[in-house]
């Protein structure tokens, strides 16, 4: 060979590199693979680890963790109020508290606890479902559990001070300008919106790039778990929504802290502008709470019929759909608001259509039990109690979008029965059965089954003895949000139906709780597939390792774990001494980089606090948004500084 | 459950709400527009309840199948098949949701343009302006001299279309009274309408529909809808100005109203006491109920209000006065003789 001496050179030194790189393969496997594994994507120990971690499934359960906290904490409120409302003229609670207290409930159950904890699941879920090692920007991940959690925090904080919002959780102007809201509740209510509107588009930017581009190689966009395009549409859908309810809050702040009169009519400012706004945002908000809870259905349904969801396409389609037309309805909030009269019919015809996606998902989850054969385990229990339920609030949803009719129920009881149907029926029962299914996922051991069977009975009946009532306190002339109604109206008897549910419902999320934490010590060990399922979470041990695949499984089929026998088919080749993770193409899921994951790092959190000071000190001053900007700027410049590599860049292997 | 319990419930809440007065319920006919709401109401539940039952028939069917020995599972090797039935079933599913909703769609537009034609014809105009927390009436005459200021009151003649212009003077309140006609916003900064024509004489109760700060709860609206003699003669009786004080104690409490605190809010007709920003009392005594239905007219609760309205409607814009027990004896002996 002719070749000059510096390639010969060049070449061995290549060849020494090759020997050092760890990468996993026919060499590389088994208990070693995994111990090498394990040290490479262990978190730091201490405090300071625990601070640090960027491991999507510890930012997972806290959020799951947090976000039912903060549904207690909602709930709670809510049978205050219901105590209050239980009789007709009552004086238990005072017009003032009872106004912090639905604005409270309103505010945690939206923004504290229904998207976090579709988030928080999701972030632990889709790189295990998806056959990955890691959400992509996973720091991004823990700083949006951050920002999350002191949102949470300002406002509970503000509950325990007596300085809590009074304007209710959508906060209309100008009853939450400057003029009507004096004092600081409502710019603590507008900060809190920030909080969790950076913390939730933080979480849809994980989520989008870990779907689009992490997948298993073979798993094309028409074999991926009907879960992961849920949520990739609803992470969609909040990048999409949420800039609008900013920018809504931040003109509020603006009018309250520096007198812009974005929202004074007096000063040639709109009332009605943050209506607009607020739907805009407010409406799709539903939608994205809605559509993690159908991905939710569809698992459970593929489980326990033990057959792929009817109709994959059809119910693809629909998510999109559903996820497109959201964008379209959010006039129906203001039906009585006194728009032109015919341009509403529009609203109506787009809030009927959205109507048919969901009819038709519907149709493909009952058309798999017919052709599946149904086990009837906790989880699916709560599926049949969603449809149950769900499809009464779907049917009073096409009721309320007829103008002449919402007109008459628009802000009566009839909604609060509504919405909770949708929201409760319709989101909250299928969390509750998929936190039942993966909670052996998560903590290696089972839940409690007569636990669970009591528990789903309890709060199926005690909810439709809750609201069910609603629908005729409403007809009867009950608006909401009043914190007492006079005797004499027909309204006692509902009234003290729907205080008695509440308490059913609350006994069961009790049962619920008890079920969960007792089972953490005394279930039955879980093994890694305890209901037979078919989507890549299950190809791993339970609880899985911190690098949740010794190897990166390749899919051949749309149910990877029902279609072949024995181990999966896995790539290898990703190195073990750094964490790595397998890039994708966004279609066709053919591999593409191998992308290093970043270490765990302190800078998210202390990011996060300098945020934090920066939000909640300009509550108080403009000169905060100057100020507060430099640490903030200061810690994101450090989290984001290049950082030296150790060795030489890895030769290219042919 | 038990739709069988669930039935049962909604029986016995039914029978329940049929044995009560309806003066603040949408089941009711006093008026074109709740009647229209009625029809369309009935329409929309019946379709609906049609829609229910086919999913709960299919739910049913699908859960009762299961024991059969074929099925499409995995367990068979045969979870990639579908019973072929299944596919023609989503078709004529989908059409049917979408040939229903069609369906709701037309008739609830119909509905709405025949409210508002029917809206085209109105005979008497009322000006409602909504306050933190109450009412301001103003009817509107051609002739200044028939125009009339009140409060949380609406007299109505029957069978008479009737325009109600809405304002708000500070945040957003919601008109509703909904055994007469659905609910229509009032905007600061905007001017709404809503037009309705009572058919059935009565007395019914309307309140603010969209919160509105800290008594939101205590803004009601009494509704009376007479017939069009009974209706002249109350709107002869209101433009009349105050009476006079005719003894020495009402005397006392027509000074400390007209002299004091009280006049820089309120206005009686035929006095110097012309403040806007508070409720018209010039026929307060005739009203049915004292600070926006917050309770029944009587001398007791004119005396509670007059002295600690605080403690009746915390938040409300009227201020406690301190007053010696011979004031509040006196401004409430007036205040009984502005019938």
């Amino acid at each position: 060979m002719n070749e000059p001496p510096e390639v010969r050179e060049e070449d061995e030194r290549l060849a020494k590199e090759r020997e050092k790189l760890a990468r996993d393969g026919p060499q590389l496997k088994g208990a070693k693979l995994e111990a090498r594994l394990e040290r490479t994507w262990h978190r730091p120990p201490g405090i300071l680890g625990w601070l640090a971690t960027v491991d999507h499934k510890e930012i997972g359960r806290r959020y799951i963790v947090t976000a039912l906290l903060f549904l207690a904490a909602g709930g709670f409120l809510a049978l205050l109020m219901r105590l209050q409302l239980a009789r007709p003229d009552s004086n238990l609670i005072s017009a003032q508290r009872y106004n912090e207290l639905f604005t409270m409930h309103g505010s945690t159950m939206m923004f504290l606890f229904a998207v976090p904890v579709m988030e928080g699941v999701a972030v632990y879920i889709i790189p295990l479902m998806l056959g990955t090692r890691s959400t992509a920007f996973p720091r991004l991940n823990a700083f949006s559990y951050y920002m999350y959690l002191f949102g949470g925090l300002l406002l509970w904080g503000a509950f325990a001070l007596n300085i809590a919002p009074d304007i209710g959780w959508f906060a209309y102007t100008p009853l939450s300008g400057p003029q009507f809201s004096p004092g600081k509740r409502a710019d603590i209510w507008a900060q809190m919106i920030t909080f969790t509107e950076i913390s939730a588009l933080a979480a849809a930017v994980v989520l989008v790039c870990t779907i689009l581009k992490t997948r298993a190689p073979g798993m094309t966009l028409a074999r991926m778990p009907l879960f992961a395009w849920a949520m990739l549409v609803v992470a969609v859908m909040i990048i999409f929504s949420m800039p609008a309810v900013a920018l809504a809050s931040s003109m509020l702040i603006s009018d309250r802290l520096v007198g812009t009169q974005f929202y004074n009519s007096w000063e040639h400012g709109d009332a009605l502008l943050w209506q607009h706004l607020f739907w805009f945002f407010g409406h799709p908000e539903v939608y994205i709470i809605f559509l993690p809870a159908t991905g939710f259905v569809s698992v459970i349904v593929e489980t326990f019929c033990r057959r792929p969801v009817f109709a994959y396409p059809v119910v693809v389609l629909a998510l999109v759909s559903t996820g497109i037309l959201a964008f379209g309805l959010w006039v129906h909030h203001m039906f009585a608001t006194g728009l032109p009269r015919v341009g509403y019919s529009f609203y109506t015809a787009a809030s009927m259509t959205v109507a048919i996606p969901t009819a038709l998902q519907i149709f493909c989850w009952l058309a798999t039990m017919w052709d599946g054969r149904p086990r009837l385990q906790v989880p699916m229990l709560y599926v049949i109690g969603f449809i149950i339920t769900f499809v009464i609030g779907g049917l009073t949803g096409v009721i309320i979008a007829s103008v002449p009719l919402d007109l008459q129920l628009h802000d009566t009881y009839f909604i609060v029965a509504h919405f909770h149907y949708v929201l409760i029926g319709g989101a909250v029962f299928p969390l509750l059965g998929i936190l039942t299914y993966w909670y052996p996922k998560i903590t290696g051991r089972m839940m409690s089954d007569t636990l669970g069977k009591i528990g789903f009975w309890t709060i199926f009946l005690g909810f439709q003895l809750t609201f069910f009532p609603m629908h005729l306190s409403g007809l009867l002339g009950m608006p909401r949000r009043v914190y007492t109604y006079p005797a004499g109206l027909g309204l006692e008897l509902p009234n003290l139906l729907s205080t008695i549910g509440a308490f059913v419902v609350a006994s069961s999320v009790v049962l619920f709780v008890i079920n969960g934490l007792v089972s953490l010590y005394r279930g039955a060990i879980a093994p890694a597939n305890p209901w037979g399922a078919t989507s890549l979470e299950w190809a791993t041990s339970s609880p899985p390792p911190v690098y949740n695949f010794a190897h990166v499984p390749v899919v051949e089929s749309r149910t990877p774990l029902w279609d072949i026998a024995g181990e999966l088919p896995v790539v290898t080749g990703l190195r073990v001494d750094e964490k790595e993770i397998l890039l994708t193409t966004v279609v066709a899921a053919t591999p593409d980089l191998r992308e290093p994951v970043p270490a765990a790092s302190l800078w998210p959190f202390i990011t996060s606090i300098a945020v934090a000071i920066f939000f909640i000190a300009s509550i108080f001053s403009p000169w905060a948004v100057v100020f507060g900007a430099i640490p903030s700027a200061i810690a994101i410049i450090a989290w984001f500084w290049p950082k030296e590599m150790k060795r030489e860049p890895e030769p290219v292997i042919t | 459950m038990s739709r069988r319990t669930r039935a049962a419930a909604v029986a016995l809440l039914f029978t329940g709400a049929c044995s009560i007065q309806h003066y603040q319920s949408t089941f009711s006919d006093a008026a074109v527009e709740v009647r229209q709401f009625n029809i369309l109401f009935v329409i929309f539940l019946v379709i609906c309840a049609i829609m229910y039952l086919a999913v709960i028939a299919f739910l049913v069917a699908g859960l009762v199948r299961r024991r059969r020995r074929l099925a499409n599972v995995m367990e068979d090797g045969r979870h990639h098949e579908s019973d072929p039935l299944l596919r023609t079933a989503l078709i004529g599913w989908g059409v049917v949701v979408g040939t229903g909703l069609v369906g709701l769609a037309i008739a609830s537009f119909i509905a709405d343009r025949s409210m508002a034609n029917a809206a085209a014809s109105e005979k008497l105009s009322i000006t409602l302006t909504a306050n933190q927390w109450w009412w301001d009436v103003r009817y509107n005459s051609a002739d200044s001299s028939k125009t009339l200021r009140t409060a949380n009151e609406l007299h109505l003649p029957v069978g008479v279309p009737v325009r109600i212009i809405l304002n708000s003077n500070d945040v957003i309140h919601s008109f509703w009274v909904p055994s007469l006609a659905g609910k229509q916003d009032l905007i600061p900064g905007r001017q709404n309408d809503i037009s309705i024509t009572p058919t059935k004489i009565g007395i019914y109760r309307g309140q603010c529909a969209e919160y509105c700060g800290a008594q939101h709860a205590h803004m009601a609206l009494v509704v009376n809808v007479d017939s069009y003699a009974d209706f002249l003669k109350w709107w002869r009786h209101q433009l009349q100005p105050a009476p006079p004080p005719a003894t020495p104690l009402a005397l006392a409490g027509y000074n400390f109203v007209t002299g004091r605190n009280c006049s820089a809010c309120h206005a009686i007709a035929g006095t110097p006491a012309s403040g806007t920003v508070g409720p018209d009392l010039t026929h307060l005594a005739s009203r049915r109920t004292i600070a926006a239905g917050t309770m029944p007219m009587g001398k007791g609760n004119l005396y509670g209000w007059v002295a600690d309205p605080q403690s009746l409607k915390p938040g409300s814009k009227m201020p406690t006065i301190a007053l010696e027990p011979d004031e509040l004896h006196a401004v409430v002996a007036y205040l009984e003789t502005l019938k």
